[in-house]
């Protein structure tokens, strides 16, 4: 376990170092001198210049690699071009918007879709069971910005219920409406991602389902909710840790989409107007800091899938 | 000049290939599916000849107009008509699609074959570049590419089919690999056939059904993305029509002229249903295993 663990975390670190050379090279090495497109039309070389000299581009490549990659390590992502401001700042000040959003929507759609889904499973030729498994299809196969305006349109523009969008200027300070703020896109996130784990849950409690085990145990006079529980979380667990890490990191991206639809200053919003006003180097460190969690996410799902199923670690 | 052995060959008779394919098409997914996609197919191909109206015409004295015979989904807040937009929109979807999907089978199937072949040192170092990709997120590299070159389709596309592609070489090594391993390979190898003659006769004869279920989910998958960057301005630049543009126009008249939501994400969901149900039925016409499989659980 423990060589196991090394060798993961050391293929992690070997991991962020070629993601964050790829968005270096993507940014910088392809045609196209970012100074110019970043500038209107017309400007006069001086000013080229003086913003080349910002973002580093008049020194050669490999000192501008060596550069952006010590300043990883160190944890500096650079200032943005337009305010000046450390980008790590601005990441910083997004996170009380997006982490709560992410987490909420995560944590309900666990909560919501894995009993409708084992349900689905049960019942899958029962009418409910169909209505329940045709909803999720549904429900994937509709984009979540869709999903969200429908939302928006029939609680906060029909009901008036809740705020259409947007987040009190002075976040969290104002619990109550923070909380009323992220209620709408919550469950927005929370029906997309729900249809997409109720899916993986299905198949998951039909393959169980379709064991000698439950057959056994069946015949041995347990009720089938009773078997399912005594063998279905063991026999599962590793296929639902790995779907659970697809989830988590599919919820903080489902976070760009969603902060645009309500409105939200959070972390993808902040990605958005940067990549329309060509900030890059806000560009660079949120697309590198959002693509570490998903490594991140992706080596605790390796090493907790391990520890709940020691097959795996015998096979190799 | 025929010697004994080649006559006793020539005479054994051509095994009973059953016809398999043919049962398959009462496969009620494909049917459905097929249906399905065609519909969004036809939208596109007539609005190259026909659309109720042109790109640019729009009509000041009926802004957001509800459905009427003059205009069957309604205007938008420039009163542009609706239906208009929305088959020319689907023609952008397909053809994005389309071309994402051929982008990424391009770069996908050629890596994930090399990787099954190749050693294993190659074979390692292709799976590490998968998975990175794979745990880089398509609008991510979108936003990415947008960044430096601007919002166009061919950004579009490439993001999107660069992002479906670790997908695919993933699914092609796993297929492959399993191939590379059946005795017939290790015959072939035997006999002195070369490595691009194994893949040619036996590798992607055993391995085009699954390649051609994931190229319909890639489909969806390219359709959604499209409507998703356009929604957030970052696919195809107006004046050509998307879903997702229309979606983002229609999200800010949603309090006086909420039909206009409806469509274009009926007409997403329309699209990635169809494929999701192509998929399937084809994955059960072209695996007779996995037919048998369904049969016995449903028993």
């Amino acid at each position: 376990m423990l060589s196991y663990l090394i060798r993961r975390v050391a293929w992690l670190i070997g991991s962020l170092f070629v993601a964050g050379s790829a968005v270096f090279f993507l940014l910088r090495v392809l045609p196209g001198d970012p100074a110019v497109t970043l500038l209107a039309v017309g400007s006069s070389p001086d000013q080229i210049d003086a913003i080349r000299h910002q973002l580093g581009t008049d020194r050669p490549v490999l000192a501008q690699y060596g550069h952006w990659l010590g300043d990883l390590v160190t944890g500096n992502l650079g200032d943005s071009l337009f305010t000046q401001m450390p980008v790590l700042d601005q990441i910083a000040g997004r996170l009380p918007v997006t982490v709560p959003l992410a987490l909420s929507a995560f944590v309900l759609s666990i909560v919501v879709a894995v009993p409708i889904g084992v349900f689905a499973a049960v019942r899958r030729r029962g009418l409910l069971g169909v209505a329940v498994s045709t909803l999720a299809q549904l429900g994937i196969a509709l984009p979540i910005f869709w999903i969200g305006i429908v939302v928006v349109w029939l609680v906060a523009v029909q009901w008036r219920a809740l705020p259409p969008g947007g987040f009190p200027r002075t976040g969290w300070q104002d619990p109550a409406a923070a909380v009323q703020s992220l209620v709408l896109p919550v469950a927005t996130l929370t029906i997309a991602q729900g249809s997409v784990l109720v899916r993986y849950v299905r198949s998951a409690t039909l393959d169980v389902l379709s064991q000698e085990y439950v057959r056994t145990a069946r015949s041995l006079g347990y009720s089938l909710p009773r078997a399912l529980w005594r063998h279905g979380p063991r026999n599962g667990a590793a296929t639902v840790v790995q779907i659970l890490g697809i989830l988590l990191a599919s919820s903080l991206l489902g976070t760009v989409v969603i902060e645009s639809v309500f409105a939200l200053p959070g972390l993808g919003s902040l990605l958005l107007t940067s990549v329309k006003a060509r900030d890059l180097p806000i560009v660079q460190g949120t697309v590198f800091l959002m693509t570490a969690t998903v490594l991140v996410v992706g080596l605790v799902v390796d090493i907790v899938q391990r520890l709940v199923d020691p097959r795996l670690g015998a096979r190799t | 000049m025929s010697t004994p052995l080649v006559e006793a060959v020539e005479t054994i008779e051509a095994p009973d290939i059953p016809d398999r394919p043919r049962r398959g098409w009462r496969s009620p997914s494909f049917v459905v599916g097929a249906a399905l996609l065609l519909a969004i197919l036809a939208l596109a191909l007539v609005s190259l000849v026909w659309s109720p109206y042109g790109l640019d015409h729009t009509d000041p004295t009926a802004r957001l107009a509800g459905p009427s015979g003059q205009h069957w989904a309604g205007t938008d807040r420039l009163g542009r008509d609706q239906f208009t937009q929305l088959m020319l929109g689907a023609r952008t979807a397909v053809w994005i699609g389309l071309a994402s999907v051929a982008v990424a089978f391009a770069i996908g199937v050629p890596l994930g074959l090399l990787a099954a072949a190749a050693g294993r040192f190659v074979e390692n170092a292709v799976v590490g570049v998968i998975d990175i990709v794979i745990a880089f997120p398509t609008l991510l590299l979108a936003m990415l590419l947008v960044t430096v070159y601007g919002a166009s389709t061919g950004v579009a596309i490439s993001a999107i089919g660069i992002g479906v592609s670790a997908e695919v070489a993933r699914l092609t090594r796993i297929s492959a690999s399993r191939v590379f391993t059946e005795d017939y390979v290790l015959a072939a190898r035997t006999c002195g056939t070369g490595p691009l003659m194994i893949l040619a006769r036996h590798v992607l004869p055993n391995i085009w059904h699954t390649l051609l279920v994931q190229a319909t989910l890639a489909f969806g998958i390219a359709v959604i993305a499209e409507a998703s960057l356009s929604y957030l301005g970052l696919g195809t630049p107006p004046p050509a029509p998307s879903w997702g543009r229309m979606l983002q126009e229609a999200q800010s008249t949603v309090s006086v002229a909420p039909w206009n939501v409806l469509l274009p994400g009926l007409a997403v969901a329309v699209t990635v249903v169809g494929v999701n149900l192509l998929g399937d039925g084809l994955r059960e016409i072209l695996d007779p295993q996995l037919r048998q499989q369904r049969q016995a659980a449903d028993r």
